[in-house]
């Protein structure tokens, strides 16, 4: 049998191989992450305005992103009872959770990559030489707490079939402390507001503890929410 | 259990009933001496008095989260595995969601007066938001259809994401907003009489989550024999056209 480890490649690699070959998430998701950021430009109208609250409008327009990918990434599997054909392989509950995990984490990685490029481009939110190390450690964090959380959510949201419209309520509330945490601490790495690096450090602390709860949580738990 | 068992049981016993009457009579006492007994507060005026609605309603949602955990655990463990957990867990949610709301209520008007805001985005007031929202949550997946050990696994694991989700959001918003209210009764601004009553209003409010948890429990468990019994019968129909 082999390890959870192993059966969590496999699954991410099948994860971005679809996408890899449909596209969805490049052709769909990147153009509707972009319109978010320009949309809240028109909603808040105000150049200041829009530097200050950048990191968070990131953050937010990620966090909405994320409920799409999700859904995505489980049509795929109860389309055709992909899940369950998986179950049926006897394939532990934990390698299907930290392979999807993985495979969320990195096409999340790459659209906040585009976000942050969207808010430097229109929003003018400048890097800060000495915030980098606080950015790439926010990025990491915040990346992997809410692909943990989107996978758990969403196995449950797809166990009851057709009933989508559930994940947000479930998700969001959730999702908060990633969001207020991941917000600051970019802050403090850009400097929004007079806020310095070290303001950030303690975030971190909350976005890893957060990642290690729901990653550790989740792969406890994953196997059951699937199992019919 | 034949069909007349069920249209003849009722999900009252002796024991909920003397607990319905003493819950009344405390809610009385909690009345008269909230609306017309107590003397108007100091500082607060009469706006005070519904400090005896919104703090027992927000103790007793608190205890009803809670123990919608226990029970889950409760169903979770392979050990303790029975239906009745998933159900007590199921009551106790609904009655702290009802009780949640009138806690959001009643606090924002108190804050309105008091405050001179509806809202503020203080720690335990958004974590008390965010409760509120993640147990409709729960309710809903509650109502997603499937078997009842379908619902009971797929619930009980809410909840206890729940419990885990809870303090994370609480410590994140209190780092981001550190405005803290503190207790009126830790300051011991509440004497003599005043206090009685507002005890008397915990134990009240707390006999009535017992009665509703009681009752509403035992009305789930009903509606699961109504719904087994649908599906049975559905089955022994099948079953008869194609004999037929």
């Amino acid at each position: 049998m082999l390890s959870v480890w192993a059966v969590s490649r496999l699954v991410a690699g099948k994860d971005l191989r679809v996408e890899w070959r449909s596209r969805i998430v490049t052709n769909q998701v990147v153009p509707f992450a972009a319109l978010m950021m320009v949309m809240f430009a028109f909603a808040l109208d105000s150049d200041t305005v829009l530097k200050r609250v950048a990191p968070g409008l990131v953050w937010l327009a990620a966090m909405f992103s994320l409920l799409v990918i999700v859904q995505r990434a489980f049509a795929v599997e109860t389309a055709d009872g992909a899940l369950d054909a998986l179950r049926v392989a006897g394939v532990r509950g934990a390698g299907i959770f930290l392979g999807k995990a993985m495979s969320l984490a990195a096409q999340l990685a790459v659209l906040e990559l585009i976000l942050l490029g969207a808010a430097i481009v229109l929003y003018d939110t400048q890097l800060v030489g000495s915030g980098v190390t606080l950015l790439i450690c926010t990025y990491l964090t915040a990346t992997a707490g809410l692909a943990f959380i989107g996978t758990l959510y969403g196995g449950l949201a797809a166990g009851a079939r057709g009933r989508e419209t559930l994940l947000p309520l479930l998700m969001l509330p959730v999702a908060a402390p990633v969001l207020i945490g991941a917000t600051r601490a970019t802050e403090a790495a850009l400097g929004t507001q007079g806020a310095t690096t070290g303001d950030g450090w303690p975030w971190i602390g909350l976005l890893l503890l957060f990642a290690v709860v729901f990653g550790a949580g989740g792969s406890l738990a994953f196997g059951s929410l699937i199992d019919e | 259990m034949n069909r007349a068992s069920v249209n003849g049981s009722s999900t009252s016993t002796r024991f909920t009933r003397a607990l319905g009457v003493a819950t009344i009579l405390g809610l009385g006492w909690l009345a008269a001496f909230g609306l017309l007994i107590s003397p108007d507060d100091v500082v607060q005026g009469s706006y005070a008095r519904l400090l005896y609605i919104h703090v027992p309603s927000a103790w007793l949602a608190y205890l009803a989260f809670g123990v919608t955990g226990l029970a889950s655990a409760g169903y979770l463990w392979p050990r303790t595995r029975n239906l009745n957990w998933d159900r007590i867990a199921g009551a106790s949610a609904e009655v702290g969601v009802v009780f949640m709301a009138i806690t959001l209520v009643s606090g924002s008007l108190w804050g309105k007066v008091t405050w001179g805001t509806y809202w503020t985005w203080d720690a335990r007031l958004t974590t008390t938001a965010f409760l509120f929202v993640t147990y409709i949550g729960y309710l809903a997946v509650r109502d997603l259809g499937g078997s009842h050990e379908q619902r009971a696994r797929r619930s009980g694991v809410v909840a206890l994401l729940a419990v885990l989700e809870v303090p994370l959001v609480h410590f994140s918003v209190k780092w981001w907003r550190p405005l803290h209210q503190s207790e009126t009764i830790e300051r011991g601004g509440l004497k003599g009489l005043m206090l009685f009553s507002f005890f008397v209003g915990m134990v009240t409010f707390t006999l009535l989550y017992v009665w509703l948890v009681m009752h509403r429990q035992r009305l789930i468990a009903l509606n699961d024999i109504v719904d087994d019994r649908g599906l049975d019968r559905a089955l022994a129909e099948r079953r008869n056209e194609a004999a037929s």
